[in-house]
């Protein structure tokens, strides 16, 4: 009898000691990691100004609502010629994220339709770490307010989609020389 | 009374005489100005240094700027002293891996901060360097003006104030006309300075510049919101530098600096160093980060990152 009431209390002792010490110091430091940085907004929605389309070219709906969707990997002949795909070309076309069926929207790889405010998403899906610097405002450019309200940019903004390397600029005077200074 | 004694005395009495003359001649020639120019040259000139005034005196001053500045350019100008905010300490990067030298900075600084057009003064300065010499000071050009940027093998490294905690540039003030802020901005008072240029000298990023000439700054560019220890109009002979926007990061609703605003590759951040949650300790905690110059122990607030 005394010894099995030894034994219960050893075990007693043993489950308090197992999970007392452990679990306070893993909560804390589980608590640390996964503590969302304000930035990153529980939604994955950012203010951003409208999408840079062509002008006249949005809503694609108002021509393609006549034309029945060709699945078909191929150089587009007729339409949309000045889009030269310099984007990964081979591995993808236009209805990897240009959503077949509704052409408002693109289309994430887990076939969920987004509009065009939020590409970032799509872009997102290969470009992770630039997103993940996006969100917190050291990607690209950021503006508003150091302390408060900020604006973010579409990564359409500043990169085409279809040849997203940023293109060269023409720089700005440089300064006057001390010697042709009068 | 000998002869020689009258003489003695009559002399005396002439020289005296002639020294009495010339007082009044002195007080006279010093009351002449103060009758055709206002007021306000004899209160600028007993002005006490920017950190010894009192509320009171501070905004007698900073009325008069105000007054003689819209005077001067022809259109009300606002002259404020927003003072620093508790627990706020400004702090600066630059990525180099987007930099793409392309000076809309330097020109943005320009229009914000009031430097004069002609003679030219720029407070960045932006460096072109060889990327496999990597920061090799002594091959930097900073004249460069190809068709478009950025030439392949070549990055670039804007130079601006580095609002060091151990700043060179105060110690050697004799007047102590320019200080560190408690929000870590490193500020000049115009009015305290004298144009001995020492502090020019000290700074080991150039980030110094000295008004020779009378500023030459069209009435329709200058930018009327102003602060007394940023980007007021200045006088001649008065050295001035970049002061992240004092007049824009000290408001209540904090507008980025002009520069940052103003990147075309947001290769500029700019944040609260004691903020967390800022970009800026973002990027030091998780980008690589480097400081120039870091061997001479100026502690800058200013850092070079790379994000890829």
């Amino acid at each position: 009898m005394r010894n099995l009431r030894c034994s219960c209390l050893f075990l007693l002792a043993g489950i308090a000691l197992h999970f007392l010490p452990a679990t306070p110091a893993l909560a804390g430091l589980r608590a640390e990691e996964s503590k969302p940085r304000k930035e990153e907004a529980a939604s994955l929605q950012f203010p951003v100004p409208p999408p840079p389309f062509t002008p006249g070219i949005f809503p694609c709906s108002e021509c393609h609502k006549e034309i029945k969707p060709n699945t078909a990997r191929r150089v587009l002949k007729d339409e949309h010629t000045g889009i030269v795909l310099n984007h990964a070309q081979g591995q993808r076309w236009c209805l990897d994220c240009h959503d077949t069926a509704n052409r408002d929207k693109l289309r994430l790889v887990s076939g969920e339709k987004i509009s065009f405010s939020e590409s970032y998403r799509l872009c997102g899906q290969c470009h992770g770490d630039k997103f993940r610097d996006w969100k917190v405002g050291v990607h690209g450019q950021r503006s508003g307010e150091w302390n408060g309200k900020k604006s973010y940019l579409l990564c359409a903004h500043c990169h085409n989609p279809h040849d997203p390397r940023f293109k060269p600029l023409s720089p700005m005077p440089p300064p006057v020389r001390p010697e042709d200074v009068r | 009374m000998s002869d020689k004694e009258a003489r003695d005395k009559r002399i005396l009495r002439l020289s005296r005489r002639k020294a009495l003359k010339g007082l009044a001649a002195g007080i006279g020639a010093l009351a002449l100005p103060a009758k055709d120019s206002p007021a306000s040259v004899w209160e600028a000139f007993f002005q006490k240094n920017f950190r010894e005034l009192g509320k009171e005196d501070l905004q007698k001053v900073l009325a008069r700027l105000e007054k003689e500045y819209s005077a001067q350019f022809g259109k009300a100008v606002k002259v404020k002293a927003t003072p620093p905010v508790e627990g706020v300490l400004f702090g600066y990067a630059l990525d180099l891996s987007r930099c793409i030298g392309c000076r809309r900075c330097v020109y943005g600084c320009v229009r914000e901060n009031n430097q004069s057009r002609d003679p030219q003064i720029h407070w960045i300065r932006v460096l072109q360097l060889n990327k496999e010499k990597g920061v090799y000071l002594e091959e930097a050009e900073h004249y460069y003006n190809p068709a478009k940027v950025p030439e392949p093998g070549r990055f670039y490294m804007p130079v601006q104030c580095h609002q060091c905690k151990n700043p060179p540039c105060t110690k050697v003030c004799p007047v102590q006309a320019t200080w560190t802020e408690k929000d870590g901005i490193v500020v000049v008072d115009y009015n305290w300075c004298i144009g001995c240029r020492y502090c020019m000298a000290a700074c080991p990023y150039g980030a110094r510049h000295f008004n020779w000439k009378k500023a030459g700054l069209p009435a329709a560019d200058l930018n009327t919101d102003t602060h007394y220890l940023g980007n007021r109009p200045r006088p001649v002979g008065v050295v001035e530098k970049c002061t992240f926007c004092i007049q824009r990061v000290r408001e209540p609703s904090g507008r980025y600096t002009a520069c940052v605003e103003v990147c075309p590759v947001g290769a500029r951040k700019f944040g609260n160093l004691l903020d967390p949650d800022s970009e800026i300790r973002y990027i030091i905690e998780n980008k690589r980060v480097f400081i120039f110059k870091e061997d001479l122990n100026t502690q800058p607030k200013f850092y070079y990152f790379y994000a890829t």
